[in-house]
């Protein structure tokens, strides 16, 4: 589904993405961890497409397409989806309306007809349900005075509207309390399946008691240093990322 | 920083969709203003001498003023003999039946989106059409008369209502008030009347559609509405003019008047051709318009979505006499490319509890400058008298100018006075954030200074929400890469 390979990228004239090589499947859950500044949501934010970043070298196929030659609401038509780490308040704006605008928009894309009022309320009510997600919530401006959990739990309601192929879950247990982790993890959980993928990028170990990924990497300094199982997530919550950067360390002394 | 600048001065100004100039044979006066001139439109009109004679008072207070300076605003000097006081389309003037107006300014209208055709027309709403010096028609006014009101052009007032004229006119806005106000009373040629009798609630949206039509031409319009005691009426303009590289004076009156429990609500959609991303031709917009609560419990509301226009000079105002009277003011303003808006309300509290409430959203864009300028003034004696006011600006791109100017005077102590502003800048995180979800720059522009606006624009009769929202996002088209 997804396939990057050697992604090099970087913000501002600095490069942070030093040589990416990750491939997804259908089905799978794979988790990125990483020290603070090893280009987690760099990551998350080139493949989505966000302007400032620019990809230097390397390719991502997306579904058999070029993802870095598509705009980002072609990503997004396209199956991918951004759960942000700082979801943006919008004043004014509904998060029905903006739904209802997203949802119509990736239809047209599609070349489908709008939804109509009736269907797309039953959907959201559905959705609604699956993130204990309040109506009253999505009636009120996107994001604005939204607690931080509210905002999280928000993400994962978007993302079971636009049903993505892929889902990137930047950061999305930061700032939340244990509770609030359980219920958008609940969330996320009941959003897998055989023909989606998710990708966690999370600094904690935790959030994947929840989540629980197939696969786990760790990023240091813009590249994936070490993949594993699940198990990885608990040998680097226990020995902390410094086991990780000295291995690196006596790896790029044996080979220089 | 930088890119997102240059994101935002992407892409062009999508044309003016109502900027088309119908070829009519006019009937005009020659160019330039004296009391010839006056005369002159007085004649046509076929006025009484009383009319004449409050034409010329105003004529020869206008010579003795200077135009007003102290607006956040630049233009060259306007050359007031350069311009043409009276322009009507060569028909019978208010025929006596719709039937009767002549196809091709039929068509003009239709074209705008305004039918004559009352079996075509929404329900719901009643329309005066003025084309440049002149109203060509006015529909639903027999079912209206049935209920005692008079909606009708002025210049049908002076002759069928001349008292209510002469009680009312310039009661509100004297004919000295401003430089801008005598030259309308001077030669105002038409805009509308209406007269709501006590205790009706008017049953539909009173509209009038100002036309600019023909080249070097001013349009002075003069708009009164009387509620007497106990009734209702909601009110609405709207206004296009064509396209041209010539700037075109529009100096406008209105007056509004609500008795004892009367409640007045006038709504603007103001889309007067602009001028084009370089700044060349639009209207200049010089409007007074003022409404008294003149009794108890009376209320007056203005709401305004203004997007065109390539001076907008105007402060849609309420005179707070009558205890317990409310008044509103609601306006979103935008400017874009070169447009410049001086806007704003004063709320003048003298009876005692009385309430004014501002909202005030300016959305600038291009290299424009929009200023915020309001006066809540509490006299002596309006024990009690509250405001709320806010004011904020949203900035696309850098380069244009969001300025706010709030005068507050306070003579009692009882008021309370609140005051609150918030400026912003639409930023490319929000934009990027739509586009993550699959929606376009363009949609997310729209659903952003939607949001923005969403406290005035609800304020809007249903019919016109839906238009003003697409003129929102038109104005601000191509101002977002």
């Amino acid at each position: 589904m997804l396939n990057i390979d050697n992604l090099h990228a970087g913000i501002e004239g600095k490069k942070i993405l030093n040589g990416i090589n990750l491939e997804i499947k259908a089905g799978e859950v794979h988790a990125i961890m990483g020290p603070n500044g090893s280009g987690k949501s760099t990551l998350a934010s080139v493949l989505a497409g966000r302007e400032q970043y620019e990809v230097l070298e390397g390719s991502v196929e997306f579904l058999g397409k070029d993802l870095l030659e598509l705009s980002p609401e072609v990503r997004a038509a396209e199956g991918l989806f951004l759960a942000f780490q700082y979801p943006v308040e919008i004043p004014g704006l509904s998060t029905t309306n903006f739904m209802k605008t997203a949802v119509n928009q990736i239809r047209k894309y599609k070349g489908l007809e709008p939804m109509d009022a009736v269907a797309f309320l039953k959907m959201m009510k559905e959705k609604m349900a699956l993130v204990e997600i309040e109506q009253s919530m999505l009636s009120r401006p996107l994001n604005e005075g939204f607690s931080g959990g509210e905002k999280k739990r928000n993400e994962v309601f978007q993302m079971a509207m636009l049903q993505p192929r892929l889902a990137i879950l930047d950061e999305t247990d930061s700032g939340l309390d244990i509770d609030a982790i359980r219920i958008v993890a609940n969330g996320v959980n009941k959003l897998r399946s055989k023909d989606n993928a998710i990708l966690v990028v999370t600094h904690y170990q935790r959030l994947l008691d929840y989540i629980v990924p197939d696969f786990v990497h760790v990023l240091y300094n813009g590249r994936i240093v070490k993949s594993g199982p699940k198990e990885l997530a608990y040998e680097l919550e226990e020995r902390g990322y410094d086991f990780i950067k000295n291995e690196v360390e006596v790896e790029l002394a044996s080979n220089p | 920083m930088n890119e997102e600048v240059s994101l935002i001065e992407q892409e062009v100004l999508k044309d003016y969709k109502y900027g088309f100039i119908t070829d009519i044979e006019a009937d005009e006066a020659p160019k330039g203003l004296s009391e010839d001139t006056v005369r002159f439109i007085s004649a046509k009109k076929n006025e009484p001498e009383w009319m004449l004679e409050w034409r010329l008072k105003a004529y020869r207070q206008w010579l003795k003023m200077k135009e007003p300076s102290w607006a956040n605003i630049k233009y060259p000097e306007i050359d007031y003999q350069d311009i043409i006081y009276y322009s009507a389309p060569k028909q019978k003037i208010a025929p006596d039946s719709l039937d009767e107006i002549d196809p091709e300014l039929r068509r003009t209208f239709e074209k705008l989106g305004i039918s004559l055709n009352e079996q075509k027309r929404l329900t719901g709403v009643a329309v005066d059409a003025v084309i440049d010096s002149v109203s060509i028609g006015t529909t639903f006014k027999k079912q209206l008369g049935e209920l005692g009101i008079i909606f009708c052009s002025m210049s049908e007032a002076v002759q069928e209502h001349p008292d209510l004229i002469k009680k009312y006119l310039s009661t509100v806005v004297p004919v000295t008030d401003n430089f801008f106000a005598a030259l309308n009373s001077a030669v105002f040629s038409d805009g509308s009347f209406c007269y709501i009798p006590k205790g009706v609630h008017c049953p539909m949206e009173l509209s009038t559609y100002f036309r600019i039509n023909a080249g070097n031409t001013g349009q002075f319009e003069r708009t009164l509405i009387v509620a007497e005691a106990g009734s209702y009426v909601s009110y609405l303009e709207g206004c296009t003019a064509p396209m041209r590289d010539e700037n075109q004076l529009h100096a406008a009156v209105v007056e509004l008047i609500a008795m004892d429990n009367a409640e007045i609500k006038y709504s603007t959609v103001q889309n007067w051709y602009p001028g084009d991303k370089d700044g060349r031709g639009g209207i200049y917009n010089f409007v007074t318009k003022r409404g008294i609560c003149s009794g108890v419990n009376s209320k007056i509301s203005w709401t305004q979505v203004e997007t065109g226009s390539s001076i907008t000079w105007k402060y849609p105002s309420v005179i707070l006499k009558g205890d317990n009277s409310v008044g509103e003011f609601y306006s979103v303003a935008v400017t874009n490319h070169h447009q410049q808006a001086d806007t704003g309300t004063k709320m003048l509290h003298i009876g005692k509890n009385t309430r004014s409430r501002i909202v005030s959203k300016g959305i600038s864009a291009g290299v424009s400058n929009n200023s915020y300028r309001g006066l809540v003034n509490v006299s002596k004696r309006a024990d009690n008298a509250r405001n709320f006011s806010q004011c904020d600006s949203l900035l696309l791109g850098d380069k244009c100018g969001a300025h706010t100017f709030p005068y507050i005077e306070v003579k009692n102590n009882t008021a309370v006075v609140e005051h609150e502003a918030t400026t912003s800048k639409i930023g490319e995180d929000q934009i990027f954030y739509c586009n993550q979800r699959g929606i376009d720059t363009e949609t997310a522009v729209a659903l952003i200074i939607n949001g923005f606006a969403k406290e005035v624009m609800n304020q809007l009769p249903m019919e016109f929400a839906v238009e003003a929202q697409k003129l929102l996002a038109i104005s601000l088209e191509g101002s977002v890469g």
